[in-house]
């Protein structure tokens, strides 16, 4: 393990296997909360800070007490009980701690819950076979690429807002359009990343 | 037998101990949430406007609250009664609200100046100044598509003769119309105002005269006549300092184009049709 394959993560975390992008993971909060950038790059950020938590938690809990007794199958079940609990225990801690930080990103806490970028990225991590610092930073990677998508795709729908498309594909139906355009645009970071650092 | 029991033991510990962390948790992390907050919030109007300069009513509220603001006359939708009664929960005197009204400062109507192509997109005025600045001739002119009427949230705009038409009476000076307006050309005055400029352009008066008949054409006479000093032409538009201003209404009356409008934001009859 080297500076170079923890950025190499990194990298492929943000664009070439961006998790909405590509994976089309998290696509709820990707549609729901990319109207306005302020929100957007909220929810971005609340994200990030949620999969780091997240994969700071389960990747011990993994290790050391499933792997241990055999329970590989119960990983599911366990990690959403897990992320559900701490994003609940976080924001009751924020709101103490931190109210600053609770105002920004306190509304979109609870939306994070049950997404399923957060338990894609900590079930991933354990696929790869990444160790604990490789996983901590392969979440920050994946926490990025969600907030870059974000914040491209509300800049992106920005612009839709003042189209007028027709009455058909009005709203949603246009929104999924440039969704998937925005999706088309990053397969041209497919092989960027392997080519990097030669 | 054991296959079952270590899985259901794991499990079951897990979530005991994620039940026991967040009702600890909930127990020593709370926050008590303040009487006087939510009394002071029940006075504002609750438009969350933002012209208090907080992040809307609770934001003000809470600051109230807290000491972090002093003043109780920041809530300009609110008015006098508003600051009366959140100076009463808080036990100081009440100060008098600079109460503000908005004013669209052209006045391009149909009949002044034309467009100069056939805009058939989206009806919204952001939209439509997206496209070559605008389908007025005058870049600086009202487009008349109602971004503002839209996000009024007392009705007090309407589009007449092709331009927004602010109503003094209804308007509560938050200030969202001048925020939204994509040629930034709606202006937040004091309601005491007598005198407003109702043109926006800064090209020289040959050019303005040619493409509008109501634009400041930047004569100066307006800076002549004052008795006061209080007007002046800057960047070939008439600009008045409301400091010296003594409400008196003479550049009303020299003023060549009429950009010069006179009359009282409070009764409301300087928007009467003449």
């Amino acid at each position: 393990m080297t500076l170079k394959s923890l950025i190499l993560i990194l990298m492929s975390g943000v664009l070439v296997n961006n998790y909405v992008l590509q994976r089309f993971l998290g696509i709820c909060p990707f549609l729901g909360v990319s109207k306005k950038f302020q929100q957007a790059s909220g929810m971005g950020i609340a994200v990030t800070f949620v999969m780091l938590c997240a994969t700071a938690v389960t990747w011990p809990i993994q290790t050391y007490l499933l792997e241990r007794f055999n329970l590989g199958y119960l990983q599911t079940i366990v990690f959403i009980l897990v992320i559900a609990a701490l994003v609940q225990f976080v924001e009751l801690v924020l709101k103490k701690v931190l109210p600053s930080l609770h105002r920004s990103l306190g509304v979109y806490l609870p939306l994070i819950t049950t997404n399923c970028a957060v338990l894609g990225v900590t079930i991933n991590n354990i696929t790869d076979g990444y160790n604990f610092l490789e996983s901590m930073v392969s979440s920050l990677g994946v926490g990025l690429g969600f907030l870059l998508a974000m914040v491209l795709f509300a800049g992106v729908r920005s612009k839709i807002d003042n189209t007028a498309p027709p009455k058909c594909l009005q709203g949603l139906p246009v929104t999924l359009i440039a969704a998937s355009i925005v999706s088309l645009s990053f397969y041209g970071f497919a092989s960027v990343v392997e080519n990097l650092l030669k | 037998m054991i296959d079952i029991l270590i899985p259901l033991l794991v499990l079951a510990a897990v979530g005991i101990f994620c039940a026991v962390l967040l009702t600890l948790a909930a127990r020593f992390f709370s926050v008590e949430e303040n009487e006087t907050e939510a009394a002071l919030r029940a006075c504002l109007p609750g438009a969350n406007c933002g012209a208090c300069g907080f992040s809307g009513c609770d934001g003000y509220a809470k600051a109230l609250a807290n000491g972090e603001a002093e003043k109780t006359n920041l809530c300009i939708p609110g008015g006098d009664r508003t600051a009366g009664e959140l100076a009463a929960i808080l036990g100081k005197e009440a100060e008098d609200v600079v109460e503000l009204v908005a004013y669209v400062a052209c006045g391009g109507t149909c009949d002044a100046s034309g467009r100069k192509y056939d805009y058939r997109g989206k009806p919204s005025c952001v939209a439509a100044a997206s496209a070559f600045r605008g389908d007025r001739f005058c870049t600086f002119a009202c487009l008349g598509y109602g971004d503002c009427t839209r996000v009024c949230p007392n009705g007090a705009i309407s589009i007449e003769g092709g331009i927004a038409r602010i109503n003094p009476k209804k308007c509560v000076g938050c200030g969202l119309c001048s925020k939204t307006c994509p040629q930034h050309i709606i202006h937040l005055v004091k309601d005491t105002t007598r005198v407003v400029v109702k043109c926006s352009n800064k090209d020289k008066g040959a050019e303005v005269r040619r493409i509008c008949k109501s634009g400041c054409i930047g004569c100066g006479k307006c800076e002549r006549s004052c008795p006061s000093g209080a007007i002046f032409v800057k960047d070939n538009l008439a600009e008045i300092d409301y400091s010296k201003c003594t409400s008196c209404g003479l550049c009303a009356e020299v003023c060549p184009v009429h950009c010069l409008e006179e009359g009282s934001f409070l009764c409301g009859s300087r928007f009467l049709p003449e």
